[in-house]
């Protein structure tokens, strides 16, 4: 059997000899302290100064009217095609959370019926464009000419289905498949001790889901539905296809009339990070009320 | 001798081809402590899990107070109950886990009215003054406000008794409810649960605590392999087992120092 050759101390390279220092010349408790510097911050702070000069001259000198942009910025009709949009947001997303809550349940049923037929919503839904579905909504009276429910409802489709109803149903069965997924994730996270807690104290399945799990699950899914709110503020501009005045639907119309192409897109941008930054303020205060039993940390 | 309150007649459970219970029966009387020993995997803990049904048996049954868990007799068919009925079964059994399984999203205090006011209809005035004079049994009182991520091991342990003592149950079930505390916290919930036994409450419990068994038990029962190998009052069985795979179990646990039981 041969030795393993012992560890060497790897020679000194230049520059970085070790300090030999010897007990007898020890300095006194009060020294000043000089912290590591850091060349490498400074560079890249310089490097995005300039890049950001080059971008600031390039909007200022480039073929942009920014009074135009505030011009259009409040103007009537924007502010109104952004009520829509947040209109849409919030109503897709309702819906989603709600499909997406109530499918994620159905997919961890016990009923195989319920199970399949939630799988088969997310395989559809998630397995095609959320555009080709925004089309398919917007023209569904080729396939169901009346809406028709006995003794509820009977009426010609083309009526209920607005581009309104078409957005956010579209929107929102999208996005529902997608959260179905992440609620599904998010009850199956929830400690197994949590639910035989549950069950020893009596409580009923039902009451186990709303009273124990959901509450949990909600504190583990928040992040990702913050996510989706912002994507579906985002996602909402694709109703413009489909004849919805929103937002970036209204700011076309009116480059098509004046020309300022880039100056509406810019008005449109503004308010849409604008929008997507108050709903990341709400997200904050969601996370801190359901992760309060975490001490904060959650 | 007061009259038998649990019986399990002929239970068997197996998990896929490991036959964990082999036939087990078993008679609890109101008022009677019993301690359950044995080796890891004799099938203990599988046995209280059984009996409220946590696990549901491959053979037998569990008779609770005039009642088979889980299911009803008629034309010597065992009819399975709805869930619903079950629970309401299961809510006599309390029952306190290794892991303690506080709800995480709930205060202490939250924790101890839940099963009351959901289950039992009370509303939350009556179960939060319920509550806390039981948060005052196990001495949580001052902490009725806290989560259960800011307690020790053995607070959390405390408010899980009182969590399960809130529903009034005919039985309690502990499973090895010391088991996952640091030895310094085990002293606390021994006591809670000594107080508890001398109040009468009937009390099965799964541990590895042999000075509690023989302290507090009325009886003790030994598990080896699936299958009761000796019971009988706590002195008895701990100084004198008669079967020899006990013997050799038992001579394992006591020759180790008390503070390794936990």
């Amino acid at each position: 059997m041969t030795k393993p050759a012992p560890l060497r101390p790897k020679p000194d390279g230049a520059g970085s000899s070790v300090q030999l220092l010897p007990l007898s010349e020890l300095p006194g408790p009060n020294l000043a302290m000089r912290k590591l510097p850091h060349p490498g911050r400074w560079l890249a702070a310089a490097v995005v100064v300039l890049l950001l000069a080059v971008l600031v001259r390039a909007f200022a000198l480039g073929n942009i009217r920014w009074e135009i942009v505030g011009e259009f910025l409040t103007a009537p009709v924007i502010i109104k095609g952004f009520g829509w949009t947040m209109l849409i947001t919030i109503a897709a997303l309702a819906l989603g959370v709600v499909l997406g809550f109530g499918f994620g349940m159905m997919r961890l049923s016990a009923n195989p019926v319920l199970r399949y037929v939630a799988w088969f919503y997310v395989w559809v839904f998630r397995g095609t464009p959320v555009l080709l579905q925004l089309l398919i909504w917007f023209n569904i009276a080729l396939i169901f000419p009346n809406l028709y429910i006995p003794g509820v409802v009977d009426v010609k489709m083309v009526v209920v289905m607005t581009p309104f109803v078409a957005a956010v149903l579209g929107l929102g069965v999208n996005e529902g498949s997608y959260l179905t997924e992440v609620v599904r994730g998010g009850i199956l996270s929830v400690d197994k001790g949590q639910v035989e807690a549950a069950h020893t104290l009596g409580m009923t399945p039902g009451q186990t889901m709303r009273r124990i799990i959901l509450p949990q699950t909600m504190r583990l899914i928040l992040p990702v539905l913050g996510n989706s709110a912002v994507g579906m503020l985002k996602f909402s501009s694709l109703a413009a296809t489909i004849a919805m005045t929103e937002m970036l639907n209204a700011a076309q119309r009116i480059y098509f009339i004046n020309g300022a192409v880039i100056e509406m897109l810019f008005v449109c941008a503004l308010w849409y990070l604008m929008g997507t930054s108050v709903l990341s303020v709400g997200q904050f205060y969601l996370e801190r009320h359901f992760g309060r039993s975490q001490g904060g940390r959650a | 001798m007061s009259a038998p309150i649990v019986k399990t007649v002929g239970l068997r459970k197996s998990f896929g081809p490991n036959e964990v219970l082999k036939g087990i029966d078993l008679e609890v009387t109101q008022g009677e402590v019993l301690c359950i020993l044995g080796p890891s995997g004799s099938g203990k803990s599988t046995l209280l899990r059984c009996i409220n049904h946590l696990e549901v048996p491959n053979g037998g049954y569990v008779w609770v107070d005039g009642q088979i868990i889980g299911y009803e007799l008629r034309k010597d068919v065992l009819h399975e109950l709805t869930v619903k009925r079950l629970r309401a079964q299961q809510s006599q059994l309390g029952m306190v886990f290794q892991h303690f399984n506080l709800f995480a999203h709930r205060s202490v205090l939250g924790n101890v009215i839940e099963g009351p006011m959901v289950v039992r209809g009370l509303s939350r005035a009556e179960a939060t003054e319920r509550a806390m004079a039981l948060l005052d049994l196990v001495g949580l009182a001052e902490k009725a406000e806290a989560w259960p991520a800011e307690l020790s091991g053995g607070q959390k342990q405390r408010v899980a008794i009182a969590r399960a003592l809130a529903m009034e149950p005919r039985v309690m079930l502990f499973d090895e409810p010391t088991s996952a505390l640091d030895p310094e916290l085990v002293g606390e919930v021994l006591e809670v649960m000594r107080r508890l036994a001398a109040s009468g409450t009937t009390m099965i419990v799964v541990t590895h605590e042999i000075g509690f068994a023989r302290e507090v038990a009325d009886r003790v029962v030994v598990m080896i392999d699936g299958e009761i190998r000796e019971t009988g009052p706590a002195e008895a069985v701990l100084a004198d087992p008669k079967d020899p795979r006990v013997r050799s179990f038992l001579g394992r646990v006591l020759a180790r120092p008390a503070e390794c039981d936990a």
